[in-house]
């Protein structure tokens, strides 16, 4: 990714100019406060945004140029795991995980049975896959999504936010699994959290955004060992520091003017 | 002034905003049609949805006919009585149910029941990010998700229209023939003699159709179209209803209006 440059509104830009390098096989994270643009950086590698400038190539393959065939070509070789899961919920375990290998695939039904008790087994739900979405903890289900993200075996996965909401069994299970996954089968992973500590023990690179920009980056030991202002707020969890507790207002004592007649 | 000149800027932006919307749908509805083939190559997609929409509404379309058939046996047979026409009560059912009642009435318990729930289910969907991780897998939810609902749709309705006019006329045998006491085979011949299926029952399969098709793409643009959040679920779902209950009336006039000519009344 190049300068790239994306605003769901042209007047105020979510991402300003971001210039980042995932090298294959590593695990990158991409992190940053609520709303600072992470997810719409996964977006634009999967295609689902265009930036309005800049470049973001995938396996060589520049993807705003891409048409929708060529789009939906580069998606079958890319896994996304969804904030919560999104698993369809009309469909069990077993289902969810069959589904992009039905549709991309002729397999018989016997080696789609083995190849999704296969994946399901690398996440340990082997013996849920009768189970429908709604039986399911969020640990479990964000496992499923991983199983059905890694279904079609791909080059690239992309998480968005992986960690939220999990109790710490579940946080470390799944990062855990990001990371064994990801050196099993060759994947190179992308992950967008806020979650500071468990990225730092599964990552090999990281990225810090802020207000749609760059202003941190290292390897997971660089990064506990910055002293950069906002690296050190984030790590640290101070509430207070480049990133401001108090929502930008005037100031506090004129509100107290203005109440008075 | 100021005030008018603000009336006027939001009477503007709003016809606009309905302006958009409308070319929003219409280019909606033209990539459905564009995914339908892609759609239909898997039948059982649009056979599931059939079920949904078509067989899950059986009840409620066929005891909503046995009692508006029951109704205009009642009502029907009070006026035509005065007239010393209390034999024509079977063509006066037949015509109104299979014209009329039958596509209008099952149209709108159709958006109600089948139309909101599709709406409902595409939303919570696209709330729960399950179209986005089906766009993310390659797998395009207008052909996956909303053709094969739309075409359920579609299919279903002209069947429940039918359903509902059989049952109306049952009902209104019931009370006609068994409680009033008109002559059973005067209720049957009339009805036969003076409904044919080339224009009158035609005539209400053609608006059960197009009723079908304005209801069900209704249903699929807003739940694609909704706010991914439980208001936008719940405004999308409120707009297929009232939305698709007035498209049904205007229609109904617009067809009966060219109907009407083709059988030469006005």
């Amino acid at each position: 990714m190049a300068g790239a440059t994306f605003g769901y509104d042209r007047r105020r830009p979510v991402l300003r100019g971001i210039d980042m390098l995932v090298p294959r096989g590593k695990v990158v994270a991409i992190m940053g406060g609520s709303g600072c643009g992470k997810t719409t950086i996964l977006r634009l590698v999967g295609g689902q945004l265009r930036p309005q400038a800049g470049s973001v190539r995938v396996a060589g393959q520049s993807v705003p140029d891409l048409d929708s065939d060529g789009l939906f070509a580069l998606r079958r070789r890319i896994g996304m795991l969804f904030q919560f899961g999104a698993l369809f919920t009309d469909m069990s375990v077993y289902e969810n995980v069959a589904f992009p290998i039905r549709e991309h695939t002729d397999l018989a039904e016997p080696l789609i049975r083995d190849l999704v008790h296969m994946k399901l087994h690398a996440v340990g739900l082997r013996g849920a896959a009768q189970l429908y979405p709604n039986e399911l903890s969020g640990g479990m289900a964000r496992r499923v999504a991983l199983a059905r993200a890694i279904a079609l075996d791909p080059m690239l996965v992309l998480y968005d936010e992986p960690f939220a909401g999990l109790d710490p069994i579940s946080l470390g299970v799944v990062g855990q699994l990001i990371r064994r996954l990801n050196d099993a089968l060759g994947i190179t992973s992308v992950i967008v959290t806020h979650d500071v500590y468990e990225s730092l023990k599964i990552v090999d690179y990281l990225y810090f955004v802020s207000e749609g920009r760059i202003i941190a980056q290292g390897t997971a030991d660089e990064v506990r060992a910055s002293a950069d202002p906002f690296v050190r707020q984030f790590v640290d969890g101070a509430p207070d520091g480049p990133v401001a507790f108090h929502y930008p207002a005037r100031p506090y004592a004129e509100e107290f003017e203005r109440a008075t007649p | 002034m100021t005030s008018f000149a603000t009336g006027m800027r939001r009477v503007g932006a709003g016809t606009l905003r309905a302006i958009s919307r409308v070319g929003f749908a219409a280019r909606f509805f033209i990539a459905v049609l564009l995914h339908t083939p892609a759609a239909l190559r898997r039948i059982q997609l649009t056979a599931r949805e059939i079920y949904f929409a078509g067989v899950l509404s059986l009840v409620v379309i066929m005891v909503s006919g046995l009692f508006v058939g029951m109704v205009l046996g009642l009502q029907g047979y009070d006026v035509l009585v005065k007239y010393g026409a209390g034999d024509s009560l079977g063509i006066f059912v037949g015509l109104s149910l299979v014209r009329e009642l039958g596509p209008v009435v099952a149209g709108l318990l159709f958006a109600s029941r089948a139309g909101s729930a599709i709406t409902a289910e595409i939303g919570l969907m696209k709330t729960t990010e399950q179209l986005s991780a089906m766009e993310m897998m390659a797998v395009d939810p207008l052909a996956r998700i909303v053709a094969p609902r739309f075409w359920g749709g579609v299919i279903s309705m002209p069947l429940l229209a039918a359903l509902f006019s059989a049952m109306g006329v049952f009902g209104a045998y019931i009370v006609g023939v068994r409680l009033i006491g008109v002559d059973d085979g005067t209720f049957w011949g009339n009805m036969q003699a003076s409904i044919d299926f080339w224009p009158d029952v035609t005539n209400g399969i053609v608006k059960s159709i197009v009723f079908g098709m304005a209801v069900s793409l209704i249903a699929v643009f807003e739940g694609y179209d909704a706010h991914p959040t439980a208001e936008g679920v719940s405004a999308a779902t409120t707009r297929t209803v009232v939305g698709g209950s007035l498209a049904i009336l205007a229609l109904d006039f617009v067809l009966t209006v060219f109907m009407f000519r083709g059988l030469g009344h006005t």
